[in-house]
């Protein structure tokens, strides 16, 4: 931890003293912590002058086996949540930003299927940020990449770099879709942030996840893989998961069962 | 050694402004192009979220490359002390300025947000070839501008070697840049290799030479000077190397490639079912580009003037197919993300990505190529670049 920027001095290093700390605010606001479930959330939501902590590394597994066909409940969501366009309604399908999509996978000697989400996969060595001219594209302290709107110039290059195809040019005006916390615009590239807005609200899930879970499938789990308690980590040392194009070697913040 | 007197060409004659006038034009339908592309946005044009870099990066990378390859006479002359070229040095730095800039202001237009241009020059990552190549580009300029400079005013006529030496080296390095600009990617399976670099080179070599070659004989042919043969085929004899050189490299590449198992999807797309990526890849890169110009200047017809200007001609054509290819058609392979699975989903995973430029991309490509050769229609008129005669007679004294 010794690469830790001044400003991570004051951020509690270990969870349960985060969770001290986050549990002492919330008391303090007033606020009235019943279930556990709420503690952990508050948590982890951040006052805005605070920076990102390279102690959390934010990461989702995804369960390919509860991955229902024909289901997009997560692409929905995170259509609605962050005002792209679904692909559907699109004018032009071919130039519509998808942030998430389904990818449907066979084995053409087994024929065996396989159903799963495909978007960014928050590599921690993202080939995005590295070919970026200008930095817009860059790696948030907990993991996060993201594009930067006001120094993303459109040349396509993290495009060009990115392995898993996670990224979209916005090819036309925007209509007024558009949410507040997530900013967008004409000739700018962008692709799936974990729901930032969110996280940082300290809502302590994506829209994705939360509407997988909602549907019932459980195939999307959310959460911090560098604390040994959270629900991802105890799930992800107990199945064995992939990284897609794991030959690449860039750590992703996405792991897959079943693939 | 004998002088040479360098002259700028009349440029008074309604020939000449009626060739200045039709490249205007051109320029102002590539302005137009870029302010559709700019107010509209990328839904104009051909390219989408799968080929995200389409025909005016064709036309960006062609003329980038061939505006190093074009500094290449210019280089013989003075890093390599070949006197018989100093007199067709100015020519060469001009015309490697003029192409840079047409390949640059392509390139920049092409932004998605081209408005912001004053970002890309101010915020850097310097882990990426992007923020390289703009210094290598400005870095092009002051020094071609310098030996230029050099070659034009005798009161520093002593640094014209170091400046041609500094500038030879920078364009090593620059088309480098260039090829890594693909070479650099991990994504892509037709990518991500050092070859590409040396490639692009090589390439350079090539289209440089041919376009310097057709605007020199037609520099000559319209203004009514002598251009002799020796120096057409001294200039003949070095584009034959580098073409055979361009198809050497070429077929190392594949060869290298189809020996991976892995590559064996993306290289039977290129060489067998590419469908306009196959056709421009044997008939275009390798039959246009390489083998009919070896035919023509190995041949007796490499005698004539006509048939060395097509020849020129063929390896801009095939230059322009091996970019097509090259760039859109690595673009077109779909990501292999899953090997051996099939993919399906929204987003076009797991098939071939179809692409159809629009006519704001072609004009945009089509001004930056008529910026370079109207910059350099007016620079010979206003400078001094050109020798008032390029006879047999004149060249041979320069040797001895």
């Amino acid at each position: 931890m010794s690469k830790l920027k001044p400003m991570s001095d004051q951020v509690p290093a270990s969870p349960e003293r985060r969770r001290f700390v986050g549990a002492a605010t919330a008391t303090a606001a007033g606020l009235t912590i019943a279930p556990g479930v709420m503690l952990y959330q508050v948590a982890h939501g951040r006052p805005e002058e605070q920076a990102a902590s390279s102690a959390v590394r934010w990461g989702m597994l995804v369960d390919a086996t509860k991955c229902a066909t024909g289901c997009d409940d997560c692409v929905t969501a995170c259509s609605t949540e962050n005002g792209w366009t679904p692909v559907a309604e699109s004018k032009h399908p071919k130039q519509a930003p998808q942030w998430i999509r389904k990818l449907e996978l066979q084995d053409p000697l087994t024929q065996m299927e396989t159903n799963l989400p495909m978007m960014c996969q928050h590599c921690a060595e993202p080939p995005c940020v590295d070919v970026c001219p200008t930095g817009a594209s860059f790696k948030r302290a907990d993991g996060i990449v993201l594009v930067n709107r006001h120094t993303c110039i459109g040349c396509r290059y993290c495009m060009m770099a990115c392995p898993y195809k996670a990224r979209s040019l916005v090819h036309e005006d925007l209509d007024d879709t558009q949410k507040p916390d997530v900013p967008r615009g004409i000739g700018c590239v962008e692709s799936c942030t974990l729901c930032v807005q969110k996280i940082d609200r300290g809502d302590g899930n994506t829209a994705c996840a939360e509407a997988c879970t909602a549907a019932g499938h459980n195939a999307l789990l959310f959460g911090d893989m560098n604390d040994p308690e959270s629900e991802i980590s105890k799930r992800l040392r107990e199945l064995p998961t992939k990284q897609v194009r794991a030959d690449l070697n860039l750590n992703l913040g996405v792991r897959y069962h079943g693939i | 050694m004998a002088s040479i007197t360098f002259r700028e060409v009349e440029g008074s004659s309604m020939k000449y402004w009626l060739l200045f006038g039709g490249l205007g034009l051109f320029v102002l339908f590539g302005a137009l192009a870029w302010n559709t592309m700019h107010h509209y946005g990328h839904v104009v044009t051909g390219m989408d979220n799968q080929i995200v870099w389409g025909l005016p990066h064709v036309f960006a990378v062609f003329l980038i490359v061939a505006a190093s390859g074009a500094l290449n006479v210019a280089s013989i002359a003075s890093v390599f002390n070949k006197p018989m070229y100093k007199p067709l040095a100015p020519l060469s730095a001009i015309l490697s300025l003029a192409l840079m800039l047409g390949g640059l202001l392509v390139l920049v237009l092409d932004l998605g947000r081209s408005d912001r241009l004053i970002v890309a020059m101010t915020h850097f990552n310097f882990k990426s070839m992007f923020t390289w190549n703009v210094f290598l580009y400005s870095g092009f300029f002051g020094l071609v501008g310098i030996y230029l400079w050099t070659m034009l005013d005798r009161s520093v006529k002593s640094y014209s070697k170091a400046a041609g030496t500094a500038a030879f080296i920078w364009r090593l390095v620059l088309t480098t840049g260039t090829g890594s600009l693909f070479g650099f990617l991990i994504a892509r399976e037709l990518y991500g290799t050092a070859m590409l670099a040396p490639m692009f080179i090589i390439m350079s070599f090539a289209y440089g030479l041919a376009i310097y070659l057709m605007v020199l004989a037609a520099a000559y042919a319209w203004t009514g000077r002598t251009l002799g043969d020796a120096v057409m085929m001294r200039l003949k004899g070095l584009l034959v190397v580098f073409v055979a050189a361009v198809l050497y490299f070429i077929v190392v590449h594949h060869l290298t490639n189809l020996y991976f198992a892995k590559f064996h999807g993306v290289e039977a797309f290129i060489l067998r079912d590419g469908g306009i990526f196959t056709t421009l890849f044997w008939v275009g890169q390798i039959v246009i580009g390489c083998v009919a110009p070896l035919v023509i200047l190995l041949s007796g017809l490499g005698k004539q003037r006509t048939w060395i200007m097509v020849a020129c001609g063929l390896v801009i054509a095939g230059g322009m197919a091996q970019m097509y290819v090259t760039i859109i058609g690595a673009q077109a392979y779909p990501l292999d993300m899953f090997p051996g699975l099939i993919e399906k989903s929204s987003f076009y995973d797991g098939v071939v990505h179809g692409y159809t430029p629009s006519l704001p991309e072609l004009f945009l490509g089509l001004g930056g190529v008529a910026i370079a050769l109207l910059v350099t229609t007016f620079a010979i008129k206003v400078l001094r670049l050109l020798p008032a005669s390029l006879d047999d007679t004149t060249v041979a004294k320069l040797e001895h």
